[in-house]
């Protein structure tokens, strides 16, 4: 052998795990509820889904090569889970110049202005959807009918979701047994036959990608679980004092947000804390504020603000909470 | 359930190639070459001359001081040359190069084979054989062992604990002892025993190595206070800190040492060398490495004579395969790529590793997400995310207050990285820099 050796400092192996692995499995695990969507919403799940992709790609590419003249990082997976997660969070009928904004908010704003992957405080599909719905409040509440609008984009037959039903029967005075009725049952909610945004619906399939994620060891079960835990309890104990005012923990649970905020935007890398302590204190707080907001706020549905709310506190958590160190508390026993 | 250390820890593929293959007795190389700097501490004095006549176990150089370690002949033969010489540090250092000739020992030296059971030695005895024999860690540490067995006044040791947990992939040299040298090494520990005036000895294991665990746990039932026991695998478990948390459950102080809690920690190959050192008079001059790789076509355990060239090594594995980029000294996790394969086998040097080029580089860095997986791996506790923006920030002030001297340097953090972050790099220039923080606060 003439060549040299080459020599670096150890360690000389590596996990061979990389930022596009971790991104696809992400990405994987959301296949599942993408397959429920494509089943009960159809060719405008389809059209969205794709459109928000292709548009957040294409934005990141453009104002990585032209804007900030840098090497375009796309092929990192980043801005497909971003577009993948925004569509998600969006209804299915969805007009596309607000889903091309969305994508241009969530990667131009949210995203490349903070400094790009690592550096975005918010997590870039969930401030573009708050930011949507703030400046288009009718079109990001309309929800298509799941089944009867398969076939459908636009001219979608839509109809409240089962959040909005209970925030307007409770509003009107109406008990809970009143409005039960007009709700599907907890099967159905759970399988994901109701309104709602178009990745958002099946419990089930998110769970089935959550379970995907542990098994890949690309999350932790700490923030998911503790927002779960937060929730049940806090609307357990709601439940339990009125159970005629209040909807039972299981209903908060597999409605609205509260599977793929908490499986899919609360643990995003980068918006989320370093430390097991820090998760799960930011999942407590994101499950409090969910059923503040829920119960208490003018929206039905927390979710979205919960989590970014919760997102600005990573900094002072990471601060704060630090991981216990070894050797730190001398222990003797034996 | 299988113990194990609570914190942290990553599981590299173990690639124990050479697992089943016995301990062969490496051929006299025509020269050694014996660095006189081969454990922590002074460099060692050299007693001989140039063209002076050694022969196998003869002292060449005397350990300057307490914390330094004497260094024997290896061979028989004339002293060619006493200048540096390139050694797998990648520098050039003191060296004492011997051309072999025969191969004729000390006669004090007791070459039998039969196993020596009985124990004359008294404590003081034993800690100044090991001392004379220049025994040091042989894990790949090589802290001077006689240091480590004498405990400081106002503090006392209860408990000896062996390393045979082998926790670096490839690396297979441990494993083989136990199961080649199991009597031989039980001795060895009896005499750690009576040297710390302990009752207790507990050999830490791997679950990857059933057949060590199950032959030692059957042998040491002879021994009385021995224990054999099996921990779960996982990397870094063969450091100090984390041995004895798995074992006994004590966590060693920040900036302590485990005498502090009452532990003292040697490797298997160091308590066979005590063995040998006071059993049968011999000193520390040769050692069991494992020479290993992917493409080798001949994994193998070799004892092995200090101060033969790595070369040779490698020819008698089957030689050096043609798309070998990378040749490490030591584990793949913490061993030291050498410059070049002429370097010299030395006391510390538990494997040769030879990597392909595809696995020789480093893959090119992103940008950190903040995945967290290189504060899950960290065994320390610490926060490689954080102290790698401080160094590259020269914050170094701050990286005393997280800890960064803490870092054993495992390479966990970096083995994780998703972004392929050169983490351990900055750590390491942390922690040199805070060290000359520290010493200039003394003066």
């Amino acid at each position: 052998m003439d060549s040299k050796l080459v020599v670096s400092p150890s360690p000389h192996v590596h996990s061979g795990e990389s930022t596009r692995r971790l991104m696809f499995n992400v990405v994987l695990a959301l296949m599942p509820a993408f397959a429920v969507s494509l089943y009960y919403f159809g060719i405008g799940a389809l059209f969205v889904t794709l459109l928000s992709i292709l548009s957040c790609v294409l934005f990141e590419y453009l104002i990585q090569k032209f804007i900030l003249k840098v090497q375009p990082t796309i092929t990192d997976g980043s801005a497909i889970v971003t577009g993948l997660l925004f569509a998600f969070n969006v209804p299915s009928n969805l007009p596309w110049y607000i889903v091309v904004t969305g994508s241009l908010f969530a990667i131009g704003v949210a995203k490349m202005s903070f400094g790009g992957l690592g550096s975005n405080p918010f997590n870039p599909a969930l401030a573009a959807r708050v930011f949507m719905l703030i400046s288009f409040p009718v079109q990001m509440t309309s929800w298509p009918l799941p089944i009867e609008s398969r076939l459908k984009y636009i001219d979608a037959v839509t109809g409240p979701t089962p959040l909005a039903i209970l925030k307007e029967g409770l509003k009107k005075g109406d008990t809970i047994s009143q409005i039960a009725d007009q709700i599907p049952s907890h099967l159905q909610l759970f399988m994901g036959v109701m309104g709602g945004s178009l990745g958002e619906i099946s419990a089930l399939a998110l769970l089935i990608g959550f379970a995907w994620l542990l098994y890949k060891k690309v999350i932790t079960w700490r923030i998911p679980i503790s927002i779960f835990a937060t929730i049940f309890v806090f609307t357990g104990i709601l439940w339990l004092i009125n159970p005629e005012q209040n909807a039972d923990p299981i209903f908060h649970l597999v409605t609205g947000g509260v599977m793929i905020g908490a499986i899919y935007m609360a643990t995003d890398y980068v918006t989320s804390p370093m430390h097991p302590k820090g998760m799960l204190i930011f999942g407590l707080g994101i499950g409090l504020l969910t059923v503040i907001i829920r119960v208490w706020g003018a929206y039905p549905e927390g979710v979205s603000f919960a989590i970014l709310i919760m997102n600005a506190f990573v900094p002072l958590i990471n601060r704060y909470v630090k991981p216990k160190r070894f050797g730190e508390e001398v222990k003797r026993n034996g | 359930m299988l113990k194990t250390f609570a914190k942290g820890g990553v599981h590299p593929p173990e690639n124990k190639f050479s697992a089943n293959r016995p301990i062969e007795v490496l051929s006299l190389p025509a020269k050694v070459t014996i660095p006189v700097s081969q454990h922590i501490g002074a460099p060692a004095t050299i007693v001989v001359s140039k063209g002076d006549k050694v022969k196998v176990g003869q002292l060449i150089a005397q350990g300057a001081g307490f914390v330094s370690a004497n260094i024997h002949s290896s061979v028989s033969g004339t002293v060619e040359s006493i200048e540096p010489v390139l050694d797998s540090s990648g520098y050039k250092r003191p060296a004492i190069t011997i051309a072999v000739e025969g191969d004729e020992w000390e006669p004090t030296i007791d070459r039998s084979p039969e196993l020596k059971r009985h124990i004359d030695a008294d404590a003081q005895t034993i800690i100044k054989k090991i001392a004379e024999a220049g025994i040091v860690g042989l894990g790949g540490a090589t802290f001077p062992s006689h240091v480590k067995l004498s405990v400081p006044a106002g503090k006392k040791a209860d408990v000896l604990i062996i390393n045979g947990v082998e926790c670096e992939p490839y690396l297979t040299s441990d494993h083989r002892l136990m199961l080649e040298k199991g009597h031989e090494l039980m001795v060895g520990i009896q005499l750690l025993m009576r040297a710390l005036n302990v009752d207790k000895a507990l050999v830490g294991i791997e679950n990857n190595k059933p057949d060590a665990i199950k032959y030692l746990s059957e042998i040491a039932k002879e021994y009385p206070g021995i224990t054999a026991h099996a921990l779960k695998v996982k990397y870094p478990q063969g450091g100090e800190k984390q041995l004895i948390k798995a074992l006994i459950n004590r966590e060693v102080p920040s900036g302590g040492l485990p005498i502090d809690i009452g532990a003292v920690v040697h490797n298997v190959g160091t308590a066979y060398a005590v063995y040998e050192a006071v059993q049968k008079n011999k000193p520390l001059f040769e050692r069991v490495v494992t020479v290993t790789g992917k493409n080798l076509p001949k994994p193998s355990n070799f004892l092995v004579r200090i101060g033969t060239p790595v070369s040779e090594l490698i020819a008698a594995a089957g030689g050096l395969p043609d798309d070998t980029a990378k040749v490490v000294n030591g584990g793949p996790m913490m061993g030291k790529a050498v410059t070049d394969i002429t370097v010299p086998v030395t006391k510390g040097t538990s494997g040769i590793i030879v990597f392909p080029a595809a696995e020789s580089k480093r893959k090119a860095e992103s940008v950190c997400i903040r995945c967290a997986k290189c504060v899950s791996a960290c065994p320390m506790g610490l926060e490689p995310y954080l102290l790698i923006r401080m160094s590259q920030r020269m914050m170094f002030d701050k990286m005393e207050h997280e800890r960064v001297l803490d870092c054993m340097e495992c390479g966990s953090c970096s083995f994780e990285c998703p972004a392929n972050l050169p983490l351990l790099d900055y750590i390491r220039l942390g922690k040199t820099e805070v060290n000359k923080i520290i010493r200039a606060r003394k003066n």
